[in-house]
């Protein structure tokens, strides 16, 4: 009670002299960061969401091959939803003399939910966006459909019992997903002139969808609450259920936000450790004094670790604060850019924030508290005795016991976690132990330079220990700052890349044997590159080692969904290049003992498959049975033909097969296609453009989440750099008046203040620059999956920033000394 | 633990010694010593001849090697480094030759503070009280750096004398201050010595200081010369 009472008033007491600025602005910026990040990210997280659910064209959607019962529309528009229905069923159409299959896609009002159609004039035309659906009598198509018509815009088709205008020409639609291959070309049409067209009969094959769309719990809800309900042939789809192409490019945005959220906390915590530090040495002449008093160890602890609590309660409020204003105007500037209704952010960051601040004090700034207690009274009567030191794992123990339970916290990916950890702990290990080397080094050498000089290298070597611990804050900070700036940028690039302007953006399906090699022709006639076909044969899951699959217990539904629908299956004899090996080895070119098969990751682990498992399937009537003996990771974003199931030629070649096969096709050779499909009615041609252009949508708008977020880091990292040079500057401050006082001129102080701080900064820079390329090469592979190659830019920026920013900031702060009257400082020792 | 006894302090076969790149290094040995209650005594000795080292042990802010210290009775050896400081809260008072006053604190605050830890209510009141004694009532509210060398000396003795300690050390007391100043600081030290009957140890160059005091203990080595 004493204590607390005394901590109280001496806080109040400090706080008031401005003693506590530093701590407390480096905890308010890490709070504020880090709330900020977690506004941010939390806002980020649902617009990138939102991008996603346009693939559904909604945020959810029901889906039954009857029409879906009045009640499940009912249930949406009580709980304030919006709906729209999609009745969709393959149709001959006809022009004239010419017949195509479509895809008829029968609209009402409000589809898409999510995303928008585009729409062009004309074949080949400029696409705009289009607002509502096709006016009743009126149809909007897809090229490929009107190219094997024979018609352009304002011709006119017969479906069923109907004649239809052509309104416009589909260039995208949200829900055009490539999964769904074997899709003939759509046509959209008004929900109202279904009926008329007296297609869907009994016994038509229609699948009857309801798409919905309202806030993230509204949704939530109805999705828990319908689900019991559900007929065992209706399903419902949520975004999670997105493409996997979309899904890849999700979770990196995710982890790029992770990134810089990891970042900014590990930045924090140097900034507290620091500040915390150098209000801990200022307070020991007065601790010394309250124990020479008569204060106990205890009470000396006691009182600090309540001043540092309360402060860390004040900095939680101010940087909540700073977080929310931030995040308020950051929200602003975005919301022209973010389409959609953004929900208000949750109130989690600000807990967020304040655990923050309370973790970081009992991790960084207790050590400090408590290597406090131990100050010697006898300090009183001899100032140069010092505190007996911490037990090392007293000190960094807690230190990273705390960042370790913040990170995964915050992060909860410990893959990115270990990663960016074990290199800030490297970088932090190589750059003490090069400082210490460094230090070594210039006590030998500044025998050899000027007065200035020596001044300068005198005083990195005297401060030894001190010099190590400056250049492995400097050197994390700069690391940091450039982890930042050279190799986001480089990373972000990278991921761009990743859909360079090589990457296929055509498919071509059901493409029969006999066809391939007029096909080819006709590509290579129209100057494009002989596609690569691969085989896909249709089949049925029926056992997994001997059990009937339909009787099987899946614990994941993705995977009983896996298992029993009907599969695309594909053979061949290498291991294709966007896929990676990941357990069990891939049959030889040459392979001819029984049938193997090779399962996708993802899939195999949903179906709870291992390696020597024996799977059975119906192809074509008959049975099939082959040997799981690897598993493969695949690379979905490279928009090549990618299978769950590959299995060895030998299992598949004889069964009936079509083909399939990826491309890229320019905008100028679009015209080729046209004949194609023309020659080759049975082909179906997917437009991959619109689909790549989500991909594209998100990571631009990850880029942009990932840059303001990282400013806010970057404003950490000052607050770091800033605490480094704060750290000695008393010591610094009167040992120039000391200079001063014996006659050395402030141009030799200053020339010694310069040479210090550069030699440090420059250490610092270089092996901030070693830190920065290692974390980004690991990160790059490990994580995002990405090639990166070393910029030397992130060398010359490092070594530049470092000498610059630590040699400059470092002056400029301590020259403030200098302008004093030598007197002045001397005196307030 | 307290015994009745006619000392304020002894000093009991006193030795320090330090490890030293060239082995040990006795700073003290054998020095004992008593002094009884309300006198004033000065240490005094050539620069190195281990006065600040004897101040320390007497005052346990540092343990001797072997010996013991009784503070009004109480042995310093038997204390634990928390002991010792309940010990001084209670009976010691310091004054220093560059005052250690705490910049953050007022004039007032600084006089308040060893009352505080005290956990004294009437900290203000015997605050407000004693800086009136020195002559400082006017400057209550001044930060040490808006004072002057004497004065910030006056919140220190003020300090010093608030919770009526049994022991006062004194480490050069006008070590920093212009011998007109330095004058006005050692009659205040006196004459509060007499008020409050506590019992003065002052370390010190000044003869004319020691000259004042009713005991002097010289030290030259490390060891005591003459008790007078």
């Amino acid at each position: 009670m004493k204590s607390l009472r005394f901590a109280a008033r001496a806080l109040w007491r400090e706080a008031r002299s401005g003693e506590l600025a530093v701590l407390l602005l480096a905890l308010a910026v890490a709070v504020g960061s880090v709330t900020a990040i977690g506004f941010l990210t939390d806002r980020i997280g649902q617009a990138v969401a939102l991008q996603a659910a346009e693939v559904l064209a909604a945020d959810l959607r029901l889906s039954s091959p009857g029409p879906v019962p009045e009640q499940f529309e009912q249930r949406a528009r009580d709980r304030g939803l919006q709906t729209a229905s999609l009745t969709t069923f393959p149709s001959v159409v006809y022009a004239g003399d010419d017949t195509a299959l479509a895809s008829v896609r029968a609209a009402t009002a409000g589809y898409p939910l999510r995303g928008r159609v585009r729409i062009a004039d004309r074949l080949l035309g400029a696409p705009r966006e289009a607002s509502g659906i096709p006016r009743a009598g009126t149809v909007w198509a897809e090229t490929g459909l009107l190219a094997q018509l024979g018609i352009d815009v304002g011709g006119v088709l017969e479906l069923g019992a109907i004649e239809l205008t052509v309104d416009a020409v589909i260039t995208y639609r949200p829900d055009q997903s490539p999964g769904f291959s074997g899709l003939a070309p759509a046509l959209v049409l008004n929900d109202d002139d279904l009926a008329r067209s007296e297609l869907l009969g009994e016994g038509s094959r229609a699948s009857y969808i309801l798409l919905l769309a309202g806030d993230r719990g509204a949704i939530s809800e109805y999705a828990a609450a319908v689900r019991p309900d559900l007929p065992d042939d209706m399903r419902l789809q949520d975004r999670g259920d997105a493409g996997r192409e979309l899904n890849t490019a999700i979770q990196r945005a995710s982890r790029f936000l992770s990134l810089a959220s990891l970042v900014s906390l590990l930045l924090a915590s140097v900034a507290v450790a620091m500040s915390a530090r150098r209000y801990a040495e200022r307070r020991l002449d007065t601790v010394a004094l309250f124990k020479s008093l008569g204060a106990t160890q205890g009470f000396v602890v006691r009182t600090s670790v309540i001043q540092l609590f309360v402060l860390a309660a004040v900095a939680s409020v101010l940087g909540a604060a700073m977080g929310y204003a931030a995040e308020q105007a950051l929200a602003s500037v975005l919301a022209g850019w973010l389409r959609g209704d953004l929900p208000e952010p949750s109130l989690a960051p600000i807990a967020l924030g304040a655990g923050t601040a309370m973790v970081l004090m009992l991790g960084f700034a207790l050590p400090s508290a408590l290597r406090l207690g131990r100050t010697p009274p006898l300090r009183v009567l001899r100032r140069d005795l010092d505190p007996v030191p911490l037990g090392a794992w007293v000190s960094y123990g807690l230190a990273m016991l705390a960042l370790g339970a913040l990170v995964y916290w915050a992060v909860r990916d410990v893959a990115l976690l270990a990663v960016i950890g074990g290199g800030t702990v490297a970088t932090g290990a190589v750059l003490y132990l090069a400082g210490v080397a460094l230090v070594r080094l210039l006590s030998i050498s500044r025998g050899r330079v000027g007065v200035a000089w020596r001044y300068g290298l005198a005083n990195v070597a005297r401060r030894g220990r001190s010099s190590a611990v400056q250049i492995v804050a400097f050197g994390l900070g700069l690391m940091v700052l450039l982890l930042l700036t050279v190799v986001r940028n480089d990373l972000l690039d990278g991921w761009r890349a990743s859909l360079d302007e090589t990457a296929p953006n055509h498919f071509l399906i059901n493409i029969l044997d006999e066809d391939r090699d007029g096909i080819s022709a006709l590509l290579t006639e129209r100057g494009l590159a002989a596609p690569a076909f691969t085989p896909l044969v249709r089949a049925r899951m029926t056992a997994i080692n001997g059990a009937p699959v339909s009787e099987l217990e899946f614990d994941d539904p993705r995977g009983e969904e896996l298992a029993r629908r009907g599969q695309n299956l594909s053979y061949r004899a290498t291991l294709p290049a966007s896929n990676a090996l990941s357990e069990g080895a891939f049959w030889s070119p040459e392979h001819t003992g029984s049938p193997e098969v090779s399962v996708e990751l993802d899939a195999a682990r949903a179906m709870a498959l291992s390696l020597g498992d024996e799977l059975t399937f119906d192809v074509a009537g008959e049975p099939m049975r082959a040997t799981v003996t690897s598993f493969r990771t695949v690379e979905w974003q490279s928009f090549d033909p990618n299978f769950f199931m590959i299995f060895t030629p030998n299992a598949l070649a004889e069964y009936p097969k079509s083909f399939i096969t990826s491309m890229r096709v320019a905008d100028a050779e679009r015209s080729a296609l046209l004949d194609l499909v023309r020659a080759y009615p049975g082909v179906s041609v997917i437009d991959l453009e619109a689909i790549i252009d989500q991909v594209r949508a998100i990571i631009d708008k990850a880029a942009l989440a990932v840059q303001l977020v990282f400013a806010f880091t970057l404003a950490a990292g000052v607050v770091v750099l800033f605490a480094a040079v704060q750290a000695t500057l008393d010591e610094r401050r009167y040992e120039s008046a000391l200079l001063r006082t014996f006659g050395a001129s402030r141009r030799t102080v200053l020339t010694g203040l310069i040479t210090e701080f550069a030699v440090l900064g420059l250490a610092a820079g270089l092996l901030a620059a070693l830190g920065a390329t290692g974390i980004g090469l690991i990160a790059a592979e490990r994580l995002f999956n990405l090639s990166y190659d070393v910029s030397p830019m992130l060398w010359a920026a490092g070594l530049l920033i470092g000498v610059v920013v630590v040699g400059v900031s470092g002056t400029l702060a301590s020259r403030a000394a200098l302008s004093a009257p030598p007197v002045a400082t001397l005196r307030q020792r | 633990m307290s015994n009745p006894t006619e000392y304020a302090l002894q000093a009991d076969r006193l030795e320090k010694k330090v490890s030293s790149p060239d082995g040990s290094l006795t700073i003290l040995s054998d020095v004992s010593f008593r002094i009884e209650r309300g006198r004033s005594v000065a240490i005094v000795g050539p620069s190195g001849a281990g006065k600040s080292t004897l101040l320390g042990l007497l005052a346990g802010l540092d343990v001797p090697t072997s010996g013991d210290v009784r503070i009004d009775g109480d042995s310093l050896k038997t204390l634990s480094e928390d002991g010792r400081a309940r010990l001084r809260a209670e009976k010691v008072g310091f004054v220093f030759q560059s005052f250690h006053l705490v910049p953050s604190l007022t004039a007032l605050e600084n006089v308040m503070l060893p009352l505080e830890l005290l956990g004294r209510d009437d900290a203000r009141t015997v605050a407000t009280s004693i800086l009136d004694q020195v002559g400082l009532a006017h400057r209550t509210g001044h930060y040490p750096n808006q004072l002057s060398g004497g004065e910030q000396q006056r919140v220190a003795i003020a300090r010093a004398f608030a919770p009526k300690p049994a022991v006062l050390f004194a480490d050069e007391p006008t070590g920093n201050l212009d011998t007109a100043t330095g004058q006005v600081i050692v009659d205040l030290l006196f004459r509060l010595n007499a008020e409050s009957a506590t019992t003065l140890v002052l370390v010190t160059h000044d003869d004319a200081l020691a000259a004042r005091c009713d005991l002097r203990l010289a030290l030259r080595a490390g060891a005591l010369e003459s008790a007078a």
